[in-house]
C-alpha cells in the first residue's frame, strides 16, 4: 500500500485561524490529506457537508445513485490505487446503507473512510427522524468509529481515520458528524497530528524468527510459498518474486492475493483453496514447509482445519498479530509487514534441494490443468475469461462479482501485477463488482478496467448505471449470463439432490436495459460471436459498454472441495 | 456461580472515553463467549481505566482474545493472565434476615471471613465482605440459610505479583 505521510500543514508559523463551519473544516481537512474524490449520495444531516463541497474546486464529489455503490466503489478506488477510498451518506438510511461495502472493506482489509451525517446533537438518542445509532451498528464492521461532537475536533478525527485506515492491517473508519455540528462556526486547527496511544502497528519483523524462517525453507524438501492480500497492501511482489526468483520455491496465491505474483511466472500456481487448482492444493497438502505471508488461513483456502497441509511446519508472516495462530499454529511465528520481512528473509534463504519436489508439481499440473469444452453450441462460462484474459493479456484491472464467474475468472484471468483482480473474498458480497470497477476506473482512469457481474449480482446494483454514463467511462461490463444464481444452482445440483429452490432466473434483456440507461448494450447467444462482442467493448470509449453473454446454463465450477472438507474429497472434472 | 468449566482472567487497560466498555465487551459476545464477571475503574491517571474481564474460556483461547482485545484502538495493554502469580479480589455486599436469635451466629461466621457489619436493622444486617472469589462463595453459602435477600458483587480485579506490571 501506498504509504502517504501525513502533512496536516506546512505552515511553521502559526497563521491566525480562520473562522469556518464545521463542515467547511471537514473539507478543509479532507483536502490536507490528500482527498481528491469521494463517491456519495447526500441527504438532510450531510446538507452542509454538500453546500461545502460546492465550494470544493480541487475535491470532485461523484453522485452514485444507492449509498452501497458509493461503498463498493470506494473499495474499488482504494484497491487499484492503494490510496483511500472516501464515501459519504446522510444519517439513518443513507448511512445503513453502507454498512454491506463496509463490511467487505473489513473483512478485505481495504483503506476507506466513510463520512456520515448524523441528527443534531440535541436529538440523539431520542429516535429522531432519519436517527440510526450509526456508530454503534458499525462498531464491529470498522477498524475503527467516532462520533465527532465538536466541529474543532473534525481535524484530528480525519487524521486519525486516514491514519488508522491507511497503517498497520488496512481497514475502514466511520466518522459520523452530527448536522449542527456541520453547521458551528468554529476556529479549526489544522496544525493538530493524529493522536492514538493505544496504537502501534509492528512492522519490522523479530530477526531471530527471520533466521529460523530462513533455515527452514533452505533445507526444505516440499517447501511452498502462500501469499495473500498482505502482499499487495503492502506493495511486497518485488521481494517475493525476488525470493522465488532466487529459490524456486514455488507460490501458490489466494483469492485475495491474485496480482500478488505475476501468474505467468513459471514458479506461480495459481489460486489455491477451494475452487482453485487441484495442483496448488495437492502441492500445499504435501509441502513440508509453508511459508504462509498475508494470509488468514480463511475456510475457503484451507478446507477442514486439522487436514490442511497435515505434514508441514507454518512460518506466518502478518502485521496483524491477531492472525498468527488464530485457525492454524504457527511454528514459526513472525509479526511484521510483508514488505519488509520478506526483504530481510529473502537473502538468507539458501535455495533448497526441490528438483524432485517440482517434478512431483509438474507431474500434477500435466494432468490436472483447467480445461473445458463448448458443447453443443453453448457459451462456456470459462471459454469468455479465457478470452478476456487473453484479449487484454491478463493487464486489464478486472472486478468482478461473487459467484460461479467469480471463480472461473479467478482461474482463467492470469493476472499480470498488482492491484488487477478486485473481488470481494472475505464477504462475497453480490452486487459488490460493477461498482467496485467503476471505483477502479475513477482511481486508474489511464487503465483498462473491466466488470465481470453474474446475471444475479449485476440487478443488485445496476441502477448505477446512471452514474457511469454521466461520467462517461470507458467502462466494459461483462455479464455472465447462466439465467441462474449460478452458483447456488450447483450447491443444489451437488447437495440438496438437484431440488433447484429459488436459484433460477428470469432475467431482462439486459442490453436494452444498458441502452435505456444511455450505455452500450450487446446481447450474445453464439460462441462465434464472443470475440468480436468483448473486442469491440474493451474498444469502447466515453460510455460504458454492457456485454449480456448467454452461457451455457448448465456449466458447474470445478475443481471443487466442498465446504469443511479437505484436499482428498476434491471434485474434479470429469 | 463458581460453575464455570473455565474462568480466564484478561486485564485490559483502555483509555478513558466514550464507547470503549462497549467494544471490548462486542469483542467477546461476537466470539459466543460469556462474560462471567468485568470490573472497570479508573487507573492512578484519571485517563486511564483498567478493566478486568473474567470468562467463560478455555486457557488456549485466552490469549486470541487478548490479541483482539488490542487491536481495539483505545486499548493501551491486554494481558491474558495465565500462569504468574496474581493478587485477586472481589468485594460482595450480602444483605441477610436476621433475628435477635442468629444475629450473634452471624456475626462469628462474619469474623471468620473478616467480613464487617455495614447496615443493621431488626431484620436485615449487610456484610462487607473482600476476599477472591472462592472465598467470597464459601461466605455466601454460609449465609444461605439465614435468608439471603440481596447479594451485590463487584466481579473481579486482579494485578499481578511483584514487579512485573499486569
Ligand atoms: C448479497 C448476497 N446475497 C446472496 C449471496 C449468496 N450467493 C452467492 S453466489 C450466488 C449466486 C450469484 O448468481 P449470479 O450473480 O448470477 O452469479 P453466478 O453464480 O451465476 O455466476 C448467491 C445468491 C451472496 N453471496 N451475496
Ligand atoms: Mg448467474
Amino acid at each position: 500500500m501506498v504509504r502517504q505521510v501525513i502533512a496536516p500543514g506546512s505552515a511553521k508559523t502559526a497563521a491566525p485561524r480562520r473562522q469556518m463551519n464545521g463542515a467547511q473544516t471537514l473539507v478543509e481537512a479532507l483536502r490536507r490529506v490528500g482527498v481528491k474524490l469521494l463517491f456519495g449520495h447526500p441527504g438532510g444531516a450531510s446538507l452542509p457537508i454538500y453546500d461545502a463541497l460546492y465550494d470544493a474546486q480541487d475535491i470532485r464529489h461523484i453522485l452514485v445513485r444507492h449509498e452501497q455503490v458509493a461503498a463498493h466503489a470506494a473499495v474499488g478506488y482504494a484497491r487499484a490505487s492503494g490510496s483511500v477510498g472516501v464515501c459519504t451518506a446522510t444519517s439513518g438510511p443513507g448511512a445503513t446503507n453502507l454498512i454491506t461495502g463496509l463490511t467487505d472493506a473489513m473483512m478485505d482489509s481495504v483503506a476507506v473512510v466513510a463520512i456520515t451525517g448524523q441528527v443534531p446533537r440535541p436529538v440523539i438518542g431520542n429516535d429522531a427522524f432519519q436517527e440510526a445509532d450509526v456508530t454503534g451498528i458499525t462498531m464491529p464492521i470498522t477498524k475503527y468509529n467516532t462520533l465527532v461532537m465538536h466541529p474543532t475536533d473534525i481535524p484530528r478525527a480525519i487524521y486519525n481515520a486516514f491514519h488508522l485506515a491507511r497503517t498497520g492491517r488496512p481497514g475502514p473508519v466511520l466518522v459520523d458528524i452530527p448536522r449542527d455540528v456541520s453547521q458551528e462556526i468554529c476556529e479549526p486547527d489544522f496544525e493538530t497530528v493524529p493522536h492514538l496511544p493505544g496504537y502501534r502497528p509492528v512492522v519490522e519483523g523479530n530477526p531471530n524468527q527471520i533466521t529460523e524462517a530462513a533455515d527452514a525453507l533452505s533445507a526444505a524438501a516440499r517447501p511452498i510459498i502462500y501469499a495473500g492480500g498482505g502482499i499487495l497492501t503492502s506493495g511486497a511482489t518485488p521481494e517475493l518474486t525476488a525470493l522465488v526468483d532466487a529459490t524456486g520455491i514455488p507460490v501458490a496465491l489466494t483469492l485475495m492475493g491474485k496480482g500478488a505474483m505475476d501468474e505467468m511466472h513459471p514458479r506461480c500456481l495459481g489460486m489455491l483453496g477451494m475452487h482453485g487448482s487441484a495442483f496448488a492444493n495437492w502441492a500445499i497438502n504435501s509441502a513440508d514447509v509453508v511459508l504462509a505471508v498475508g494470509v488468514r488461513f480463511d475456510d475457503r483456502v484451507t478446507g477442514r482445519l486439522k487436514d490442511f497441509a497435515p505434514h508441514a511446519r507454518f512460518i506466518h508472516v502478518d502485521i496483524d498479530p491477531a492472525e498468527i495462530g488464530k485457525n492454524k499454529p504457527a511454528h514459526i511465528p513472525i509479526v511484521g509487514d510483508a514488505k519488509q520481512v520478506l526483504a530481510a528473509l529473502g537473502p538468507r534463504v539458501r535455495a533448497p534441494q526441490i528438483e524432485a519436489w517440482w517434478k512431483q508439481i509438474e507431474e500434477w499440473r500435466r494432468r490436472n490443468p483447467f480445461r473445458y469444452r463448448q458443447r453443443d453450441g453453448r457459451i462456456s462460462h470459462q471459454y469468455v475469461c479465457d478470452l478476456l484474459n487473453r484479449l487484454t493479456g491478463g493487464r486489464a484491472i478486472v472486478a468482478t462479482d461473487v459467484g460461479q464467474h467469480q471463480m472461473w475468472m479467478a482461474q482463467w484471468y492470469r493476472c499480470r501485477e498488482p492491484r488487477t483482480f478486485i473481488t470481494s473474498g472475505g464477504l462475497g458480497a453480490m452486487g459488490f463488482g460493477f461498482p467496485a470497477a467503476m471505483g477502479a476506473k475513477f482511481a486508474r482512469p489511464d487503465k483498462q478496467v473491466l466488470a465481470l457481474v453474474g446475471d444475479g449480482g449485476f440487478q443488485m446494483t445496476l441502477q448505477d448505471l446512471s452514474t457511469a454514463v454521466e461520467h462517461e467511462l470507458s467502462l466494459p461490463i461483462v455479464i455472465l449470463n447462466n439465467g441462474a444464481l449460478g452458483m447456488v444452482r450447483q450447491w443444489q445440483t451437488f447437495f440438496y439432490r438437484g431440488r433447484l429452490s429459488s436459484s433460477i432466473l428470469r432475467n431482462p434483456d439486459f442490453a436494452a436495459v444498458a441502452q435505456a440507461f444511455g450505455a452500450r448494450g450487446i446481447r450474445v447467444t453464439r460462441p462465434d460471436e464472443v470475440e468480436a462482442a468483448l473486442t469491440t467493448a474493451l474498444a469502447t470509449e466515453g460510455v460504458p459498454c454492457v456485454v449480456d453473454v448467454h452461457c451455457d446454463p448448465e456449466e458447474n465450477c470445478l475443481p471443487m472441495i466442498p465446504s469443511g472438507q479437505s484436499v482428498a474429497e476434491m471434485i474434479l472434472d470429469e | 456461580m463458581s460453575e464455570i468449566a473455565h474462568a480466564a482472567t484478561i486485564s485490559v487497560l483502555v483509555q478513558n472515553a466514550p464507547g470503549v466498555l462497549v467494544r471490548v465487551a462486542g469483542l467477546i459476545r461476537r466470539r459466543g463467549v460469556n462474560i462471567h464477571s468485568l470490573s472497570v475503574g479508573p487507573t492512578e491517571d484519571p485517563s486511564i481505566s483498567r478493566m478486568t474481564i473474567v470468562v467463560d474460556t478455555a486457557p488456549e483461547r485466552t490469549e486470541q482474545f487478548a490479541k483482539q482485545l488490542r487491536k481495539v484502538v483505545e486499548v493501551l495493554r491486554a494481558t491474558a493472565i495465565d500462569s504468574s502469580p496474581t493478587v485477586d479480589r472481589e468485594l460482595a455486599l450480602i444483605k441477610v434476615n436476621v433475628t435477635p436469635g442468629t444475629r450473634l451466629e452471624i456475626m462469628e461466621i462474619a469474623n471468620v471471613f473478616r467480613a464487617n457489619v455495614v447496615d443493621l436493622t431488626e431484620k436485615t444486617m449487610t456484610l462487607e465482605v473482600t476476599g477472591k472469589g472462592e472465598k467470597v462463595d464459601a461466605f455466601v453459602q454460609l449465609l444461605v440459610k439465614y435468608g439471603i435477600r440481596e447479594v451485590a458483587r463487584t466481579g473481579q480485579v486482579t494485578l499481578v505479583r511483584g514487579a512485573q506490571a499486569t
